[in-house]
Formats: C-alpha cells, structure tokens, sequence
C-alpha cells in the first residue's frame, strides 16, 4: 500500500515543440483506489494520464507501478481513451474478445468470454454490431468490456463520458461504481466535470490551468459506499463537498479564461 | 431521395430518349435527308441484328473469356504488387523517402507509350495485356495502401498497444484492415483500369479481345460491328462493376458509406 499502485514523483512533461504540459506533478494512487483527476480542459490531463500509461515519457521526474519505476509500455493498466478507440472493422464481440486473443487465448474461449462482458455492461444483443452502429454510451460501455475483459490492475479512464447526455453519463457512472466495487482496482478517473468525481470517487485531484500545469489540491471524498452516483448528490455532505472544492477550482477556471482573454 | 422503381423507370426513359433520337436520325428521312447517316452512324436496329449474330456463334464468348481474364490477372496481380509495395514503403520511411520521386515519374507516364514496348517484350498475347493493365491497377492500389498504413488512427492504434497487441498482432488486426479497407474503396477504380489496360492492349495489338473486335471492324469501316463492340464492352463493364459493388458490400460491412448506401 505504501508505494501504491500508481505513483507519479515529481513529474514533468514536455512536447517536442517545447511546450512544457505539467510540472512537477505529484500522485500516489492506492490499491484499490478510485481517485478523480479534474481541472479546467486543456491543463494536461490527458497528458498526466498518457504518461501513467507509459504512452509519452516524462522530461523529468519518474512514474512508479507497484513501487517499480515504469519503462515503456504500462502493461498493468488498461485504458478507455477520451477519443472513439474501438477498431471499426470490427464488430462489439470481436473488439472485446481482442485483447485475449492477443495474450493467446483460443478465439472460441475469447468469444465466450467477450459475451460475458458485453452482457455484464448491458450489451447481450449487439455482440454483432459495428461501432458505426453503437450509440456514443453502447461504445463507451463496449470500451469499458474491452478494457476490463483484460482484467488489468490498474485502470485508466480519459473523461469517458464526456460526449454523452446527462442522462447517460449517470446511468454509465452507476455501471462503473458496480463494475469497480465487484473487484477494486486503482482507478484514475479523469473528467472536468466535479459532481462526476464527488459521486464517484475515493479523492479527487485538482489540476491547475496549464501551461506548467500543477496539482493544486487533494480532496478526500468520505461519502458512504456503496453509492448511487444519482442519490448521493442529492445529499448535504455532497453539497457541502462540493462548494469547498468548487471554490477552488473557480479561482482556477477564472485563471484559465484570463490567460485566453 | 428519388424511389429506386422511379429512378430506374427514368433511366431506362433516358435509353429509349436516345435510342429513339438515334433511330429517327439514322432511319427516317426529313427533308429527304438523314440526320445521322447509315455509313457514319448505323442504326440502332442493324446494331441490335449484329449483336444477336454475334451471341448466335461461340465466338463471342472466346473474346469475353480473353478480355475478362486479362483483366482479372491484370487486377490480381497488381494488386498483390500495389498491397506489398503500400505496405514496405508506409513502414520504412527511408525506402519511400528514397524512392518517392521515380514512382511519381513513372506513375506520370501515359501507359499507352509502354503497349507497343510491352508487345515487343511479351508478344500479342495475352501477358502484354497483362502487363499493361498492371501499370495501371498497380499505382492505384499502391497510394491507396500506402496511405491507409499511414493515416491509421493514432488512437485506436494506441489503443491496441494497451490493449497488449505486439507488432504482429498490430499489423494484423489495425495495419491491415485500415490498408484493405482503403484498397477496397478504389475496387471500382481499379478493376476499371484493370480493363482499360486488357481493351486498351488489344486494341493497339491483338488477335482476340473485345479491343480487338472493334479495332477490325474500324479498319473494315465497319460501323456497325464498331457499335456492337461497344455495346457489348458496355455491357461487359456493367457486369463487373455490379459484380464487384457486390463484393465491396461484403468486405465492408463495418463501414458506415456502405450500409447507407445499400
Ligand atoms: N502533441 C502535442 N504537442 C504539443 N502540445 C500538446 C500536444 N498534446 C497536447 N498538447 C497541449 O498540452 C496541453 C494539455 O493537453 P491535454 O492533456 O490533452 O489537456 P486535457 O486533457 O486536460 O484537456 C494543452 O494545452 C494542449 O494544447
Ligand atoms: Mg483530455
């Protein structure tokens, strides 16, 4: 617990065109951990997530997983991308079933358990389906069955609701607490959306506005478990959360709009 | 959008329009004179007599079989070069940097300069055909290759990558659906040329082809038999064309153009 599952050490990022993202950024995630990044678009969240992948390197500083400093690739983590990832020549099932494959298991094996999945994220009947024929929420719930099929330790998540109704995204927030509450594992949610990372999370993390983006506070989120994302905001400890990090997080945005103004 | 009954009512409205200007103009006097006369023009009916004489004997048939296989080969064979190039010159930029230049010279040359050169080489059969449509379908399929390796997705890509694809697996299951799919949509595109270069060849020099049908009946001054030729060409091309949308809806299903067409 001590070294947790995801340890960001000072942490600095730049472009090859010199544009310096984030600057000596600091995270532990714990096991079992669900910790919401937030901060105004554009400050480098993203960015802090890529490098806790193992997707971009950082400039300086140093990535741990499980207390080892991380080279290359990060194969414990699974990731669900901001951006429509799934491959569109292939249909749900096959895009969930790819990842077994790649580790070697039996295309009939795979198959089978990529229907598991999709049933488990609400999608029984459309194993057969292209992503051009998935909803914005079905390809993020076949995303999320891509992801999780792999079983990865650690688990990255790049707004992944963000294009989705309001509706939506909170019917997809309850499916992520029970997918994430059946077996815990360390999870970054990133998201600019704050009720989002109050209703979900153990913490949330505040980005300040780039460039040299910092973290800039760290909440702890002492809400009951298990939750409904729904219910809870209708909670006074939700509202009284909310308004203390909300105050941060304004000065921040303001900051961010100057900057462009 | 227009009904598909409809749509094929006035297409086939748009034939007779013709067909009928074209009789009129051939077979009925106006003022004493024809409008389009017999010995430049034929007639829609002499063609149609022509045609039915044609498919009345076997040989017909032998000249279809030689055209449709010269440009089959033509197709698969350049294809097969156009996919492997695409592929070697997307994956080492090095080779595409060195060579950029000699295959956008030799992709600029008019092809019809290289028939009588690939005669000398491989005869008047069918291979220098062959090799002409090849000059055509091999370029086509090659940018196209070439740039669906390329212009992968950067994100389904890295995707993949989390996802534990290793370079093989990469390669089999990104690189290569995205160069086919790009392939697949210039199918019609060079399965055209394909045939251009098979007609093309036998026109210049042959002694079977539907090339070679009309270009006799041009050095006879036979118009009728030079209509017939492209009528059956036509129909020819129309064959293939559905032939191979046919296929193309088979192969890309995932794609979204494809199902709103159908
Ligand atoms: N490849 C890149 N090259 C240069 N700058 C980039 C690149 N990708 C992102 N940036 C910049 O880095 C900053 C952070 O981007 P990102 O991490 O995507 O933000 P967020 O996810 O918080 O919206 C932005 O200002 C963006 O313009
Ligand atoms: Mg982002």
């Amino acid at each position: 617990m001590a070294a947790g599952a995801v340890a960001l050490d000072r942490v600095t990022i730049a472009y090859p065109n010199g544009y310096e993202a984030v600057t000596a950024a600091d995270l532990v995630v714990g096991e079992g951990e669900f910790v919401s990044l937030v901060g105004p678009t554009g400050c480098g969240k993203s960015t802090l997530l890529n490098a806790a992948a193992g997707l971009i390197a950082p400039a300086s500083g140093e990535v741990r997983i499980f207390g080892a400093p991380l080279q290359g690739l990060n194969r414990q983590a699974g990731y669900l991308f901001q951006q429509d990832a799934l491959m569109p020549w292939k249909n749900a099932a096959d895009n969930v079933a790819i990842g077994l494959e790649a580790a070697g298991v039996p295309r009939a094996d795979a198959l089978a358990r990529a229907q598991d999945w999709l049933t488990r994220v609400g999608l029984k009947n459309f194993g057969d389906r292209y992503p051009h024929q998935l909803s914005g929420g079905q390809k993020k719930r076949v995303a999320m069955a891509q992801m999780l099929i792999r079983d990865p330790k650690i688990l990255l998540m790049d707004e992944p609701f963000g294009p989705l109704d309001a509706q939506t995204r909170q019917i997809m927030g309850n499916l992520l607490l029970d997918l994430w509450a059946a077996d815990r594992k360390a999870l970054i949610f990133v998201t600019h959306d704050l009720e989002e990372a109050i209703a979900l999370s153990d913490r949330v993390v505040i980005m300040s506005s780039g460039p040299k983006a910092r973290i800039i506070g760290d909440h702890r989120i002492d809400l009951p478990r298990p939750r409904n994302a729904l219910d809870i905001r209708l909670d006074t400890r939700f509202h009284n959360i909310q308004q203390s990090i909300w105050a941060q997080l304004r000065a921040e945005v303001i900051k961010a709009y100057g900057d462009v103004a | 959008m227009i009904a598909r009954p409809q749509l094929i009512a006035l297409q086939i409205l748009v034939a007779f329009a013709l067909i009928g200007i074209w009789y009129v103009g051939s077979s009925v006097p106006i003022f004493g004179t024809y409008f389009l006369p017999k010995f430049f023009f034929s007639t829609p009916q002499d063609v149609f007599m022509r045609i039915v004489k044609m498919f009345s004997g076997t040989t017909i048939w032998k000249h279809i079989g030689i055209t449709l296989t010269e440009t089959m080969l033509a197709f698969v064979i350049g294809s097969l070069g156009g996919v492997v190039f695409g592929f070697w010159f997307a994956r080492k930029p090095l080779v595409a940097a060195v060579f950029e230049p000699y295959i956008k010279m030799a992709n600029a040359l008019p092809r019809v300069v290289l028939a009588p050169i690939f005669m000398l080489w491989l005869g008047l059969g069918i291979w220098s055909k062959v090799a002409l449509g090849f000059t055509l379908v091999f370029f086509i399929v090659f940018f196209n290759v070439y740039q669906g390796v390329k212009e992968v997705s950067p994100v389904v890509l890295a995707n993949a990558r989390m996802l534990g694809l290793n370079e093989r697996q990469l390669f089999r299951h990104v690189y290569w659906p995205s160069a086919l799919s790009w392939m697949f949509s210039s199918l019609h595109t060079s399965v055209g040329f394909a045939l251009v270069g098979a007609v093309v060849g036998e026109y210049l020099g042959a002694a079977a082809g539907l090339g070679y049908l009309i270009h006799e009946a041009e050095g006879v001054f036979d118009v009728t038999g030079v209509f017939a030729g492209m009528v059956i060409l036509a129909a020819f091309v129309l064959v293939v064309d559905a032939v191979v949308t046919q296929i193309e809806k088979r192969l890309l299903v995932w794609r979204p153009e494809a199902t709103q067409k159908s």
